[in-house]
């Protein structure tokens, strides 16, 4: 035999055997460890302790700030001119509306549907409708923006040229309806997460529960109410707190409307924009973010929660 | 298959309904199949006659706008290698060595990257970057990148690394592999699909992304092509509708490529985890 | 080879102890089985032999020398796994030559060896195929190939036929078998299967929640349970057991129990100590002691018949002595029985076996 017994080589004393020893564990965990530490765990503080001060982005301030207290929470919050536009409680209020409109109503509702259908069509109509359905998720969003910008083009646009075609009077939508712009935006750019999330949902459940129900002589709606929708329920709230947290974040509506006009879509992540990178207020952009977070953090709970309940681990 | 009348006519609408919306979603699209390849395209809706590459010549021929899509490149590919390189290191120790308090460092780690998001962040990441004394650099942004994309992947990551057999490593080192080569030879290769998919996540994000650097970038040598499309506006803020549609097809086409490949490779179900 | 030895071997995972102080030998060239229930520890205990688990107490030497805390790379060991570990992006002849490899082997030697062995196991054409393109039986050959194509000092499977369908797993056991008295290896093989342990071991070492049950040779373990545990996991079907109330009268135990007949049988200072603490008594008789006889004959018990299960030859005949105490007889198959019959079944004295109150075996005349 041409083999050496490997004993001859030194032998390694382990006390306790794991595939990667703690030293290599942690050693492997660094780098990630580092870059999570510095771009996310240290803006969280940071940002709380800026938001005590009055820093600017230039000027004196910039340099050495005062430290403020609760100041700029006390102008957020200030009642004589919370409700105005422009105003940070305006922005808080027009930001929920847009949540539940766009994303617990829109996505959650249209993702459903579509993955409801797709389940059932031939598959050439369900393999165009998933491709644009995800492509207007997967393009990139200053592309989707311009897109929607040429799309509602007062003048020559393709959805009044359209409209004009039904016989039904055009109209210059960001201008009119800039909310319900951004909602239809919204909606129609991330559907398709939630599509996809639901038909994962529905493809996993056993094919026989419908076919039992086919044999039953169960409708398509009644197969939906008492097979499909309970057995998704899980899915459900997962998607529903997933997209609320994003479209709560999200800035790209920044791209369609740049927040107007005269702040009509200005939602907190624009509002936190303006105010420090425009106004130059870090101090009060700060406390504006360290809100965002709170919420953020409130939803994060429930969701680990609700994830922690779903997947004891055996 | 034997249908009755009314089931019928039920998959008849369901399938209209479908279409329909798929059209609806079309829509907004449509105008980028024709306006790049019209030399006098406009806002609205056009054949072109003729088709042309003209636009696509005249992009290509502003040094700029080829300077941002390699900005681009370089944004996306630095982040991307960073994102992998860690993801795959950090996941593998989370799933497979026994480190007292990972799994508070996992909780930790999922709820900071759910609570601090770009937009809520922007200040202190523009502050810890200035502090640094990179601002207006492209390490500003891979850095900011990798980090805030970092916890998502390594859970993507891990939890790919948690359904592969343990037995793959044990059965190397059994036969007498040290750690080092059972890592190299065995688990890597078998977790390279799930790289994989880490790495075109990160790379759709990075390059997709608008805010990130827009606030971090300065000169416009620095510019991604998602900030310096911005360029295509003429001074009164009209936008060159020419160029501004070239570009967006040409920018939009690697997201796409890879899309396909993802899906050939991967199959459809995969991009539901895709995006964050 | 070598010998393997546990010394009062302890693993607890938190308060759970899945290996509780056990001791146990095995010789150089032996072929040893670990058989028991799932949860029994016989998987964890193979994984400690291979430095994949580390006991949380106690010694394990392998050829004498102590490896307790030695990395499983420096145990000079193979290990068959019940998933067959084959890497996926690996060729067969990667796959097989990989333990050479990492011993520095150059290229040229490794795959000739591997495909010597290859050749061995009948998978020596294949060598090019990656194991997604290969059938069940044959990533099964692949796995032992990888492991024999070194010499270890000893040999560990755990539930290595496990994934393969019937009649593939009776020609693998067979050849097992065959390869392991033909090399002469010392072999530890982890298995819920009783049949693979009686068809494959020199000595079953019988689990049972941490701790070893019996440790003997396949007969011993048929013939003589140590506990009903044992009486129950070994033999297909399993030995019948019957509760009996036990009394001494005359210089001779007679046993009661619904349905059952039988004569008085010779009192030993074993039953009489087992008596003293309870005369609560198992009776054990294994179906294939078991035949049909008229009603009433002594040696018997009698019940309404439940099932007649025919199987070539043979029939299982069940009667059901009521709340689902079922006794189980193998008999050459008899079409005149009918469901709800009165069915008695007779057996012989000295296929009788005995276990007291806490299932310990009562040893008979003689043992």
């Amino acid at each position: 035999m041409t083999t050496e017994p490997i004993s001859t080589q030194p032998q390694r004393k382990v006390r306790n055997f794991a595939l990667l020893s703690n030293r290599a564990g942690a050693a492997f965990m660094l780098p990630a460890g580092l870059l999570v530490s510095v771009f996310v765990i240290v803006p969280f503080f940071w940002v709380i302790f800026v938001s005590f001060t009055n820093r600017t982005l230039i000027g004196k301030t910039a340099l050495n700030p005062d430290f403020v207290g609760l100041g700029n929470y006390l102008a957020l919050f200030d009642p004589a001119t919370f409700f105005q536009r422009g105003q940070f409680g305006f922005s808080l209020i027009l930001t929920t509306q847009f949540v539940l409109m766009s994303a617990l109503v829109g996505q959650a509702l249209l993702g459903l549907l579509l993955a409801w259908l797709i389940q059932t069509v031939p598959p050439w109509i369900k393999r165009i409708t998933e491709t644009f359905v995800i492509a207007a998720w997967i393009l990139p969003e200053v592309v989707i923006g311009f897109a929607w910008f040429a799309f509602l083009d007062r003048d020559a646009g393709t959805l009044n040229m359209l409209l004009t075609g039904l016989g039904l009077p055009p109209g210059d939508f960001l201008l009119q309806q800039p909310f319900w712009v951004i909602v239809v935006f919204n909606t129609w750019r991330g559907a398709a997460f939630s599509m996809m999330l639901f038909n994962s949902a529905f493809s996993s459940i056993p094919p026989s529960y419908f076919q039992a129900a086919d044999v039953a002589g169960a409708s398509s709606w009644q197969k939906f109410r008492d097979i499909g929708l309970p057995l998704i329920r899980g899915h459900i709230v997962t998607d529903l707190i997933l997209i609320t947290m994003w479209t709560f974040n999200t800035f790209t509506p920044f791209l369609l409307t740049n927040g107007g006009p005269s702040y009509r879509t200005e939602l907190v992540s624009i509002y936190n924009y303006r105010v420090a990178f425009q106004d130059f207020q870090f101090g009060k952009g700060a406390a504006v973010g360290v809100i965002m977070m709170l919420i953020n953090l409130a939803f994060a709970l429930i969701y680990l929660r609700l994830g922690r309940k779903k997947a004891p681990k055996s | 298959m034997n249908l009755t009348i009314p089931a019928f006519f039920g998959r008849i609408a369901f399938s209209a309904l479908a279409a329909l919306i798929g059209a609806v979603f079309a829509l907004p699209l449509l105008w980028f199949l024709f306006a790049p390849f019209n030399a006098q395209a406009q806002m609205g809706l056009a054949v072109p006659d003729p088709w042309t590459l003209s636009n696509f010549v005249t992009v290509f021929g502003n040094s700029y706008a080829v300077q941002a899509l390699w900005n681009s490149f370089i944004q996306a590919t630095g982040g991307v290698i960073l994102v992998g390189a860690a993801a795959t290191l950090a996941a593998y120790a989370l799933s497979r060595s026994s480190v007292p308090g990972k799994g508070a460092v996992t909780y930790v780690l999922l709820l900071f990257s759910s609570v601090v998001s770009g937009s809520a962040a922007m200040v202190p990441i523009f502050l810890i970057i200035s502090a640094a004394g990179i601002m207006d650099t492209h390490v500003a942004v891979i850095l900011t990148f990798a980090g805030g994309l970092l916890p998502t992947a390594m859970f993507i990551l891990r939890d790919f690394i948690d359904s592969i057999p343990k037995s793959y490593e044990e059965s190397a080192m059994v036969a007498g592999a040290s750690p080092v080569q059972a890592f190299f030879d065995v688990a890597l290769p078998v977790i390279r699909p799930g790289i994989v998919v880490v790495v075109v996540w990160s790379f759709v994000n990075i390059w997709g992304s608008f805010l990130i650097p827009f606030v971090l970038l300065r000169s416009s040598d620095n510019m991604p092509a998602s900030v310096a499309i911005y360029s295509f506006y003429s001074e009164a803020g009209t936008p060159i509708v020419t160029l501004l549609a070239a570009y967006s097809l040409i920018y939009s086409l690697p997201v796409v490529a890879l899309y396909l490949f993802v899906s050939w490779k991967f199959g459809f179900r995969f991009f539901g985890g895709i995006k964050a | 080879m070598a010998s393997v030895e546990f010394k009062s071997v302890t693993k607890s995972f938190g308060d759970f102890k899945a290996v509780s102080e056990v001791n146990f030998n095995i010789g150089d060239g032996e072929f040893v089985c670990l058989l028991g229930p799932s949860g029994c520890g016989k998987t964890t205990s193979l994984r400690m032999m291979a430095g994949l688990e580390t006991p949380t107490s106690g010694q394990i030497l392998i050829g004498g020398d102590e490896v307790t805390h030695l990395h499983p790379k420096d145990r000079n060991i193979a290990m068959v796994f019940q998933d067959y570990a084959l890497y996926p992006h690996m060729n067969l002849a990667d796959n097989i030559a990989y333990p050479l490899k990492v011993r520095g082997e150059a290229v040229a030697n490794r795959h000739g060896r591997a495909r010597e062995v290859a050749d061995v196991l009948k998978i020596g054409h294949l060598m090019d195929r990656l194991p997604s393109q290969i059938s069940g039986g044959q990533q099964q050959r692949t796995s032992l190939a990888r492991a024999l194509v070194y010499p270890a000092k000893v040999y560990l499977f755990d539930e290595p036929l496990s994934n393969l369908d019937a009649k593939l797993r009776l020609e693998a056991r067979g050849f097992l078998n065959h390869l392991q008295r033909d090399m002469g290896m010392t072999a530890v093989y982890v298995t819920h299967d009783q049949a693979e342990a009686m068809a494959l071991a020199t000595r079953i070492a019988v689990m049972d929640q941490g701790k070893i049950v019996q440790y003997a040779s396949p007969i011993e373990i048929y013939r003589r349970p140590a506990t009903t545990f044992v009486a129950n996991f070994v033999g297909n079907p399993p030995m019948n057991l019957v509760e009996v109330d036990g009394t001494q009268a005359g210089g001779q135990l007679v046993l009661k129990g619904e349905g059952l007949a039988m004569a008085g049988l010779p009192m030993t200072d074993a039953i009489g100590n087992a008596l003293a603490s309870s005369s609560k008594l198992t009776l054990g008789v294994r179906p294939e002691h078991l035949s049909l006889t008229a009603a009433g004959a002594t040696n018997s018990i009698s019940a309404p018949l439940f099932a007649n299960e025919n199987m070539g030859p043979e029939s299982l005949v069940t009667i059901d002595r009521g709340e689902g105490a079922r006794v189980t007889a193998r008999i050459f198959t008899d079409d005149h029985l009918h469901v709800s019959d009165q069915v008695s079944l007779s057996f012989s004295a000295e296929h009788v076996h005995l276990f007291d109150a806490m299932g310990k075996r009562i040893p008979a005349v003689g043992e």
